[in-house]
This record gives structure tokens, sequence and C-alpha cells, in this order.
């Protein structure tokens, strides 16, 4: 029993995880190495790494790698930001606090497409769209925020979408903050600006960190809504690099470029993937 | 002064929220709205609300057929999780090895790739089977992109219980099977359900896998919207229907596993 | 055969001997009490007993029986845990007849044993309620009364009472004393506690670095301590050891003949304080800064000494120990 039932009733995850992590990275180390076209099935000659050539020297590579990092960053930069601000805002009591954080997280929890088409055609249409009135209501023309901003659109659409999941990492760290701390601090003479810099903000290092690194990993893969809105356009203002690796191989069926593409995107997530490995490392016990 | 703080605290917190949450009221307004209301200029906030859309949305018999999509792979998917990753927390909980930490870890980093980075081989095997647009490739996928998740929020649960507690039933006579039942399993209930939600919101908001590997017949909600995109004719209202009806329940589901969502995807980083 | 006894057992924790070589009688009806300082082994080796740790080397027999290997669901023996351990998600009726449900005992059996363990408890009031919304002493009495029902071979007790506050321990103490007289039940009990040990035992063992250094009755070990471990363990105040090099006049004090190396032990009670320029020995009150050595004296009667003053000193006849360089006991006291 000893030594055959823990390893049984690990077998099943273990070997399905095992699975799901080699064989896909194998196949697209395989792939990224022949030409492989959907639609030329059959047809494998090794390439060598003729294909990440082809994707680097791509003219949509630059850009898209460009706007993905512009797209991470900006995001990162917005909902840490302004989630540290509004978990502060709601940390202390106030009538209503209940109902206002259960609002505030609503967002995290709309499905990307529905997000995606809700900031389309409700807010950002230039002539029916809610920013449009207001736009207008201030006296100014109207923004064509699809056509002329995407990647600020898609921006905004993500980043109105995560804030609420950094808001409550923040609001959950804020809570093991050390009142008596505080009090310390006040009685030996801190304002309130000097406690957040001194003390609260130190505190929220580590889940500033968590977020940043979380949002990079899962942000890398941002699709659906560029997908659903602006198709990764106009040309490619709005493409990021899996709307590239996407376009690579299901609109031009190049599978072996856009192999060599996921690995990229691949080595891109592991950066911070061992940060955070090494982070949580450190809090199992 | 104190009082004065406070209103200007409350008031500042209604107000932001208020803002931010703006996109999603508008959403439920224009779902009640018909189709004329919802484009008009200026925009109507007040008007007598219908269930026209609503009809309207119903009477696709894709919406659905997209909709039960959505229930059978997020329910499959996630009780098909539940039963291969409880096992393997269970054994990581209480029959703990020197490579235990190793291995969740090493499940945890699998979660860590992005999705893309395994679109093409995916699809590459789907396609070869014969399963592309099946609600199966999608219950696999789902069910093994939430694994890492759910493995790691039943491990916490179940670490929680006071192995003490275990010793006693030993002492009172209770086999390993006993313990399992009497103690452990009423002990982890909660653990189990409040991860199984989690991940039933996570699975039937995915949007990457449904846009990729389905459409008419295995498509989602998530995809069905998707189409909304740039369809004939005047649409919001049901657009916002649709999309209210899609969204509502599993916003609702989310208020109720907030402590989840910061465990289960923080991997626990932040406490 | 006594009802309950050790042989050779040790425990190893890789190359670490943690328990070495326990041989151990315990009779029917004892209350045994296991002492030592933390990390002498004593809960180990309880939960050897038990059965929740495995025993390395060695056997064990209960009652006849060599339970050594045996499962500790079968082994017929109680534990109150120094936590409670009580089930969470169980009224405490339920945690106290949860050994019987599982041993299939009928209902009305269990309630009746279930009822008698509460009167006893004075827990009848809160029978229906969960560990919860009960107070720590409340749930001690329910880890107790869990035991009870049971009516097992022998009880074991893992430091019950270091989670309660002081007032509470003590009258938890005289309640469990009055609970072993009541049912007679063979107990074993784990404490750090000297105090609870000298009051509650039949007898004490006293464990150092996984071996006993000591068995036998609260009295005997404070009257002939075998070694210098457990005359200073045992004692409060604790015994004066001084170097009988150091200070000659104790020898002559305390009436010392024979070879003059090794420690002198005397307890604080046999320290007679006299008016200065009296008594075999000089003193001082405070702290020994600068005096070659510090005696503890324990008197009962009020004084008005202040630190600084000058005080005689002399010891009760026959009364000292002396033990040699390894801590050995050379010749005892004379008492006891």
């Amino acid at each position: 029993m000893n030594r055959l039932l823990p390893r049984a009733l690990m077998a099943p995850a273990v070997v399905t995880l095992f699975l799901w992590m080699i064989v896909p990275l194998a196949m697209t180390i395989y792939f990224s190495l022949v030409r492989y076209n959907l639609m030329q099935p059959g047809e494998k000659t090794f390439l060598g790494l003729a294909n990440y050539e082809y994707f680097v020297t791509d003219p949509d590579f630059g850009p898209s790698v460009l706007n993905t990092l512009s797209l991470l960053g900006s995001v990162i930069a917005i909902t840490v930001v302004l989630g540290v601000a509004l978990a502060l805002l709601v940390n202390e009591p106030f009538p209503g606090r209940g109902i206002v954080r259960v609002l505030l997280i609503s967002p995290f929890f709309v499905m990307p497409t529905a997000n995606a088409l809700l900031w389309k055609h409700m807010m950002m249409n230039p002539i029916y769209g809610v920013l449009a009135q207001v736009w207008i209501f201030f006296g100014a023309g109207p923004v064509d925020w699809l056509t002329n901003h995407p990647l600020l659109s898609v921006i905004l659409m993500v980043a109105w979408q995560w804030l609420p999941f950094a808001c409550l990492i923040f609001i959950t760290s804020l809570q093991s903050l050390d009142r008596d701390q505080m009090e310390a601090a006040g009685m030996d003479g801190a304002n309130p600006l000097q406690k957040f810099w001194f003390l609260t903000l130190p505190h929220l290092g580590r889940p500033i960190a968590v977020v940043v690194m979380i949002e990079m990993i899962f942000l890398l893969s941002v699709f659906a809504e560029i997908f659903t809105t602006t198709g990764g356009g106009p040309g490619n203002e709005s493409t990021n690099l899996a709307f590239l690796i996407f376009k690579q191989a299901l609109m031009n069926f190049d599978v072996g470029v856009a192999s060599a593409g996921a690995l990229f995107a691949v080595l891109l997530a592991n950066i911070a993937a061992v940060f955070l490995i090494r982070l949580i490392g450190k809090n199992l016990d | 002064m104190k009082h004065l703080a406070l209103l200007v605290r409350t008031v500042a917190a209604w107000l932001v929220t208020l803002l931010l949450v703006f996109p999603l009221i508008w959403l439920v307004l224009t779902a009640f709205k018909t189709e004329l209301q919802a484009i008009a200029v200026p925009p109507q906030l007040f008007f007598t609300p219908t269930l026209e859309s609503f009809r309207e949305v119903n009477l696709r018999s894709d919406y659905l057929h997209h909709a039960a999509n959505s229930v059978i792979t997020s329910f499959v998917s996630t009780l098909l999780g539940l039963a291969i990753a409880a096992p393997a927390a269970y054994s990581m909980a209480f029959f703990r090895t020197r490579r235990t930490r190793d291995i969740l870890m090493w499940m945890l980093s699998t979660k860590m790739m992005p999705a893309v980075g395994a679109l093409v081989p995916v699809y590459v095997m789907a396609q070869t089977a014969g399963l592309l647009d099946s609600r199966t490739a999608l219950i696999v996928v789902f069910t093994l992109s939430n694994l890492p998740i759910m493995v790691w929020m039943l491990y916490s649960g179940f670490k929680d219980i006071p192995p003490d507690i275990l010793e006693a039933a030993r002492m009172d006579g209770a086999s390993i099977w006993g313990e399992f039942t009497q103690v452990i399993r009423p002990l982890a209930m909660g653990t189990l359900a409040s991860t199984g939600l989690l991940c039933l919101v996570l699975a039937w908001n995915e949007a990457f896998w449904s846009l990729n590997l389905s459409s008419a017949k295995a498509g989602t909600l998530a995809a069905l919207i998707a189409s909304y995109s740039s369809p004939e004719g005047l649409f919001w209202a049901k657009l916002s229907a649709a999309s209210l009806m899609a969204i509502a329940p599993i916003v609702v589901v989310g208020w109720f596993s907030q402590k989840q969502l910061v465990q289960g995807l923080t991997f626990g980083a932040v406490k | 055969m006594s009802f309950l006894e050790l042989r050779g057992v040790e425990k190893h924790f890789g190359s670490l001997k943690a328990i070495k070589g326990i041989d151990l009688a315990v009779e029917k009806g004892e209350f045994v009490v296991f002492v030592g300082p933390s990390g002498c082994g004593k809960s180990t080796l309880l939960r050897m007993i038990a059965g929740l740790t495995e025993i390395d080397r060695g056997v064990l027999f209960l009652d006849g029986r060599d339970i050594t290997r045996l499962a500790s669901s079968k082994r017929d023996l109680a534990m109150v845990f120094q936590s409670y351990a009580l089930y969470p998600h169980m009224s405490v009726a339920d945690n106290m007849s949860f050994a019987l449900r599982l041993a299939n005992v009928d209902k009305t059996t269990i309630r009746e044993k279930v009822r008698r363990a509460a009167e006893i408890l004075n827990l009848t009031q809160y029978l229906e309620r969960t560990p919860k919304e009960l107070s720590g002493g409340q749930r001690q009495r329910v880890a107790i009364g869990r035991a009870i029902v049971r009516a097992p071979k022998v009880f074991l007790f893992d430091e019950p009472l270091s989670n309660l506050d002081a007032a509470l321990r003590g009258q938890t103490r005289v309640e469990i004393a009055k609970l072993h007289r009541e049912l007679g039940a063979t107990t074993i009990y784990v404490t750090h506690d000297q105090v609870e040990a000298m009051t509650l035992a039949d007898r004490v063992v006293v464990l150092r670095d996984g071996s006993i250094e000591q068995v036998g009755s609260p009295l005997e070990l404070y009257d002939h301590p075998a070694n210098q471990f457990v005359a200073q363990f045992i004692g409060t105040p604790q015994m004066n050891i001084v170097d009988s090099t150091a200070l000659p006049a104790l020898r002559d004090a305390a009436g010392v003949t024979g070879p003059a190396d090794g420690f002198i032990g005397v307890r604080p009670e046999s320290v007679l304080v006299r008016p200065a320029g009296r008594g075999r020995l000089a003193g001082r009150v405070g702290p020994a800064s600068e005096r070659p050595v510090q005696i503890v004296a324990r008197q009962n009667e009020r004084t008005d000494l202040q630190p600084g003053d000058a005080v005689g000193l002399d010891i009760v006849p026959a009364s000292f120990h002396l033990f040699d360089r390894q801590g050995q006991l050379v010749s005892g006291s004379a008492r006891g």
C-alpha cells in the first residue's frame, strides 16, 4: 500500500499533464523545422531554421512584437496603478462597501468576446456609442476608436477586464496589512502619504510582482478581443504575436512558420514563468 | 472632520465604481430595449423595458444550441477535471514525499505556458483525429487547461485539514476509507465545490480555444457572441440580450468565488 | 507480565536515534507520567504506544498481546491530543460517539454512554454544539469525553493542559486526578510541567534525549534522585548544585565526609537562614556577582531581609546529595 496507492492516485493527473506539456511542445518544435502547409499535407521537407527566418523577417513580425509589448506594458501599468488606487479607496469601510466590491469585480467574469463587442459597439461606435455621445456632450468630435486607435482600443478593453483581477489581489493583500504598524507610524509623525510610501507600498510589493507576472503570462495570449473587433488591423496595427501566429496557421495555413512563432511566444512566457515559479516555491511550505 | 472624510471616500468610491462598471450597466439596459431604442441618439437612460430582444435571441435555434454546448463543455470538463485532480491532490496532501513539492510546482508551470504556444499542434491533432468542431476536443482542452489550477486548489484545501484530526480518527478506530468518508470528505466539500465553481467559470468564458477549434457544431456561447461582430441590420439590443444571458449566471457565480479566484489564479502567491 | 510493557523500544529518524532502547512496565490502573525537557522524546514515545509513530526496534505488549505492529485503530487505546483534535463538522455528541459508531455499537448503548460521560464532565448542555461554539476548556473536556466513552485499555494524554490558561490548568488538573480515582483507568500522561507530574502521577518517568533517567513515585524522585539531571529537573526552586571544591565550608556545613571531588546538592528548603554572624556559612542576600557561589534558600515565614544584607546559613543535617563528575549519585540524602 505504502508505495503503490499514492502513485496510482497521482498517475492520471501527472500523465495527462505530462502529455499536455510534451506532445504540443515536441510537435511545435518539429513543425517549426519543416515545411508544412495545411493545404498540402504530406509534404514535410526539412527546412532547418528557415521557418524562423521567415517568421522574423515577416514585415508584420516587428510590429507585432512591439504591439505585444505595448499591450502587455500598458495593460500591466494601468491595472497595477489603478488597481492599487482602487484597492486603497475601498479598503476602509464605508456604506455599501460590500456591494461596491462585488460590482468592481464583475468585469473580470465577462467572457472576452462579449467584452470585446460590448466595447466595439456600445461604447466605441463613433456615431451611436456612449463614448461618442460623451465626447459630443463636451463639445469635442467623437473618436473613431477602432479605426484610428486600434491598439489603444484593445488595450482599453483588456485593461478594463483585468483591472478587477488586480484590484481583488490588492484588496486581499491590504487586508493583511498590519494595523498596529500603521498606528505606530502615525505616532512617529508620519502623514498618510508617507505611510503609503514607506509601509503600504512595500507591503504591496509582492502582490504587485505577482500581478505583473500573472498578467504577463496570460496577456501574451490576448486573442479573442483582437479577433472579434479589429482582426489585427487596420493593416497590422493591432496585431500581436498571438494573432500573428493565428494568422500564419489558420489563415495562411503555414503551420511551419506559425510554429516558429509559437516558440517565440513560449520563450517570452518562460521568462516571466521562471520568476513566478520561484516566488510560488517560497510560499509552498 | 472624520465624517467629511468618510463622505468624500464614500462618494468617490461609488462614483469610480459606477463609472467603471458603467459598460456593464449599459449592457443590461440595452438588453431590455428595442433595436431602435438601442441606437437612439442621445442614448436613452430611461425607457420602457421590453423582453422583445430576449425573445428574438431565444428564437434563434443556434443560440440554444451554443448555450447547450457551453453548458456541456464547461460542466463535463469541470467534473472530469475534478475526477483527475482530486485523487492527485489527496495523494500530495496526505502522502507527501520529498518530491511532492517539485511535482506540484511542475504542474503549476504547465499552466504558465501561453495557449497560443499549443495552438498549432492541438489544431493539427484535432484535425487529424477528425475532432475539429467537436465538443470532445473542447472538453479535453478545457480539462487540461484547468487541471493545474484544480490540483493546486484542492491540494491547498486538503492541506488545511489538521493532521491530528485524522490521527484522532485513526485512534477512534477508522480505517483509511473510514478516514476519507467520515472526516476528509465532509471537511473538503467546501473546497471541492468552490474549485468546481471557479473552473466552471473559466471554462465557460474560455474564448481562445472555442474560437479556434470550434465552429457551427460545437461552438460555445463565447464563439456565438463573436459572430455578432458585424452582422446585418440592427443588432445591438439582441447582442446585449444574448450577452447578458451568456454572462449573467457566470458573473453571479464569480461573485461567490472571489477568494478562490485569488488563490487559484495566483497559485497561492498572495495570501 | 505487566499490563503495558515496552522492551528495548527504539526510534530512529534517519541517523538520529530519537528513542534509545526504552524498557518500561506499567501496571493496570496506574497513572504514569512521562516528563522531561522539550526534545527528550516523551511525545514520540507516547505516539509509539498509540501506534501513530512506528516502533523501529523493540516490542510493545498490551494485556498480554504483542501490539508492536498493530494499527492504531485496533489497539483499543484512546488519546487526548494537545490540540484536542475534535472533528469540526460534528456536534459534541457525535464527536464523543464517533468511535462507538465506527464499531457498530447499537444506538441506545451509545446514547447512554455519551450521556454518562457528558454528566461526569459537565458537558450535558453542550452536546448539540459544534467545537467552534465552545471555549478552550470545554473543548478539552470533549476531547477527554471522547476518550472516556470508549472505555479503552489505556488512556493516553499528550500535554492536554498546555493550551489552557493558568487558572483553568490548575482546575482541570484536579478534575483529571478525580477522574482517574473514579474510573481507575490505566493512564499514560505526557507533560513538560513537573508540577503536573508530581501531583498527578503514581509513578513518574523522567526522560532525557530519548532515554529514561529514572522511574519512581514522585516522592522517590524528589528525595532520592538517581542523578544530577533528575535532581535538578524535579523540584522548584531547583536544587542547589555546588562544586565541592568551590566552597569547602559547604562540605562542613552539610556534614559531608569522604572524597572531595564532585558536586554537592542541597534543596532550597534544606538551607536555613540565620542572622548574620551565626550559622556555619556566611552569605549576603542578592545576586552572586562578586561571590564565589550562589545558593537559593527557601523559607515559608516572611522576612525583612533586603538585597545586600549579611546572613548566616546552615544546612539541615543529612539532607545533601553527592554527585560525581559524571552527574551520577554517589550518596543520597537520608530522608524519605
